[in-house]
């Protein structure tokens, strides 16, 4: 069955930098990698048949539980698909849409800076481990003080957000905002022109723009291989069409380049947060829920609708028949399990090593993949 | 008492058995400091529950290391698991002896006139016990670790060995002792071996499997390489002869290109007569400036650890044979021509110019931080 050379290891699923229950299948020469299988399932906790038997609203927490380190986008795409189901996509208050766009981009930075924690610490730099952590801590507070939660926020109601925002909030924000940026720098100072990391990251795992198409890659790894594609301005939601942001995207389709455009992300997060809070302070006090009547039961008929979540394409298919307060049939398409599939294909032929990096690029979260 | 005796036994016996205290007092607060110092690098605080400000946690730990459970997998090679740890621990502590602390004779353990050449030929043994004990876990990943460290360590022993040959060859001896008197009347090493000293610096952190080429025990790619399945004491001694070879080594470096005890170049300040001079004070003085040169050099370990990524396997191997050693190799070349002209004081200003080009590129002001680096597509 197998030549003398190769050994078969199994690379998880407890194993520490599988990010979570993931197994991958190797077989290897040496340290070669003659090819990887990605065995998922551990984590399968059968959300989506779970929608099937809960009223819309009790859906909103499940949601949670999928990426379960930004769990406010993951909130956002479910809301925003039943809502426009229901067709009350125009009638969200104005300051609900803001917020909602404020928590999905500090929700953008904490995935972020947890990915490049753990994508350093995969490589054996665990001094930016800390360091991300710090200012993850400090956005985790935000949403404490906004909905009592930290991780699974369950911050966002059909037709709105649940509460207005706290006393002070925006201040917190807009002191945190304007010293993140230096903070980003801070990060990049440690590893953007640290050689080793440039070893390490330059070459590994090449997607070419059509192969990242091909796969169905989205998010960060799709944008790192050069191609234009992100759902905030494609397919615009809630008020993205008037605040301004550039879209990173890389050139070598290497893992460098996703660093490097999920580094930039971070950035243009920030940038997005500052336009927000005078547009918010201009809207009034707690309009923040459309009126829609308080048994969610929307018409007949079938919806996909999709956002830019931190780690790519979110989306969220349901088909309602009309009768009921459940949705007939709610499948999630999440960026982490689309994109987990090039695996195979990027780690074949490297070594050991960067099977590690791989993983840490395309930045899994297995509850999101198994569901 | 019998003189021979006294000279030739008991007083070697007593030397070492003090060089062994302290070696083990290092070693146990080296792991409290590298924890501390690592806390402080990442903004963090590191150990401080246990005594004041975290110092009893020395004792702490091997406590907590005896009363675990000592598991040996059910499939592994008894005896081969067992020499694993023990192996590397003896030669490395051994090796300790042979280093001159402080000034002759009172700060020598033993003096031997291929100190130097023992002090090599004990730690490269080290290597077995991290092959024995990653091959007999029967595990694949101690086995690959296993695998990586052999290959590592052997390919890095060849630049380690060629780097001192330059100083022997400016210094004409194997004696440890010798080396450091002839520092103090002429320049420390380091000036006339730039490059040497730095040859040295980079393979005896990869000697010692510290970051950025801990491969061998990479916890994020071989969960903890050869040591993954050794529990208790076993475990505690991997990292015991881990640590009292970063001593040895940083020792070594100090002695080697750094002065050793003394503190004075060209006969000037602290040199070895003087010290002598002073009587035991002065020797306690030598032993006092030789630890707290070789303290310098174990915060360097912990401040690498901080700051880089690890090395992929075939990256480190490229390092290892494609750069380090033709450089060792032209070190040894220039360093021979220099000596063959008598022009060895040339060596010194070269060296200097060096290590000025160095900090002149060092301190020059950071170009702007890269951040444009990626296109933007709107």
């Amino acid at each position: 069955m197998f030549d003398v050379h190769e050994m078969e290891v199994n690379f998880g699923p407890q194993h520490p930098s599988t990010h979570g229950v993931l197994r991958v299948l190797l077989r290897i020469d040496g340290e070669r990698i003659i090819d990887a299988k990605p065995i998922i399932g551990y984590l399968h906790r059968g959300t989506e048949k779970l929608f099937e038997h809960m009223a819309y609203p009790q859906c909103i927490p499940h949601t949670d539980r999928m990426d379960y380190v930004a769990s406010a986008t993951n909130n956002l795409g479910f809301v925003e698909t039943v809502e426009k189901l229901m067709g009350i996509t125009a009638n969200i208050p104005r300051r609900a849409q803001l917020m909602r766009v404020m928590l999905s981009e500090l929700q953008r930075i904490s995935s972020h800076l947890l990915w490049l924690a753990t994508h350093a610490i995969d490589l054996g730099a665990m001094t930016p481990f800390f360091y991300t952590f710090r200012e993850r801590e400090q956005v985790l507070d935000f949403f404490e003080s906004y909905c009592g939660a930290r991780l699974t926020l369950n911050c966002m109601r059909i037709g709105g957000m649940p509460d207005d925002l706290p006393h002070g909030w925006l201040e917190d924000v807009e002191a945190f905002v304007d010293k993140f940026e230096a903070c980003v720098d801070e990060y990049e100072s440690l590893l953007t022109n640290n050689r080793i990391w440039k070893k390490r990251t330059i070459g590994i795992g090449v997607l070419s723009p059509e192969d990242a198409i091909d796969w169905g890659i989205t998010g960060p790894p799709l944008r790192g291989s050069g191609v234009e594609w992100d759902l905030r301005r494609a397919q615009p939601y809630e008020c993205y069409p008037e605040l301004q942001f550039e879209i990173p995207i890389g050139k070598n389709g290497d893992t460098y380049d996703r660093y490097l455009v999920r580094m930039e992300e971070m950035r243009q997060s920030t940038r997005i947060l500052k336009q927000c809070f005078p547009l918010v302070r201009a809207t009034p006090e707690g309009d923040i829920k459309a009126k829609i009547s308080k048994v969610i039961r929307p018409p007949e008929g079938e919806v996909y609708h999709s956002i830019e979540s931190p780690k790519g394409e979110l989306g969220y298919y349901i088909v309602s028949d009309g009768k009921t307060q459940n949705a007939y049939r709610c499948h999630v398409r999440p960026p982490s399990f689309v994109n987990l599939q090039a695996l195979p294909a990027m780690a074949r032929g490297h070594l050991v090593s960067d099977l590690v990096a791989l993983i840490g690029t395309i930045d899994i979260v297995l509850g999101e993949v198994d569901r | 008492m019998n003189k021979a005796l006294m000279t030739y036994l008991i007083w070697p016996v007593v030397k070492f058995s003090i060089a062994f205290i302290i070696v083990q007092v290092i070693v146990a607060a080296m792991n409290w400091v590298e924890r501390r110092l690592l806390g402080l690098f990442q903004a963090r605080l590191g150990p401080n529950r246990v005594g004041y400000k975290g110092l009893l946690q020395i004792i702490a730990d091997p406590i907590k290391f005896l009363l675990k459970e000592d598991i040996v997998p059910a499939s592994a090679e008894k005896v081969a698991y067992f020499l694993g740890p023990v192996l590397p621990l003896i030669p490395r502590r051994s090796s300790s002896s042979l280093i001159p602390y402080g000034p002759p004779p009172a700060f020598t353990v033993t003096r031997v006139n291929v100190g130097l050449l023992l002090i090599l030929a004990l730690t490269s043994t080290a290597v077995y016990g991290i092959i024995l004990g990653g091959w007999a876990s029967n595990n694949k990943y101690s086995l690959m670790g296993g695998l990586r460290s052999a290959a590592q360590m052997v390919s890095y022993e060849v630049p380690f060995g060629l780097s001192i040959v330059g100083v022997l060859m400016i210094t004409g001896s194997l004696d440890l002792v010798t080396i450091v008197r002839y520092q103090e009347v002429n320049a420390w090493n380091f000036i006339p071996q730039i490059v040497a000293c730095f040859i040295f610096l980079v393979s005896m952190n990869a000697e010692n499997n510290r970051t950025p080429f801990d491969l061998p025990e990479a916890e994020s790619e071989l969960v903890a390489g050869y040591h993954t399945e050794y529990s208790a004491m076993k475990f505690a001694f991997f990292m015991l002869g881990e640590y009292s070879m970063m001593i040895v080594n940083s020792c070594l470096i100090v002695t080697l290109f750094f002065g050793g005890w003394t503190l004075g170049m060209f006969g000037i300040g602290l040199t070895t007569d003087v010290l002598n001079g002073m009587g035991i004070l002065g020797g306690l003085l030598g032993a006092a400036i030789f630890f707290t040169k070789v303290m310098m050099f174990l915060l360097m370990y912990v401040w690498f650890r901080a700051t880089f990524p690890r090395f992929r396997f075939d990256q480190l191997m490229d390092l290892g044979w494609k750069f380090m050693i033709p450089l060792a190799l032209a070190n040894i070349f220039v360093t021979g021509i220099f000596i063959l002209v008598g022009q060895e004081r040339l060596m010194y200003w070269i060296g200097l110019g060096t290590i000025a080009l160095a900090a002149l590129y060092l301190l020059k002001p950071k170009r702007a931080a890269a951040k444009q680096k990626v296109a933007h597509a709107s």
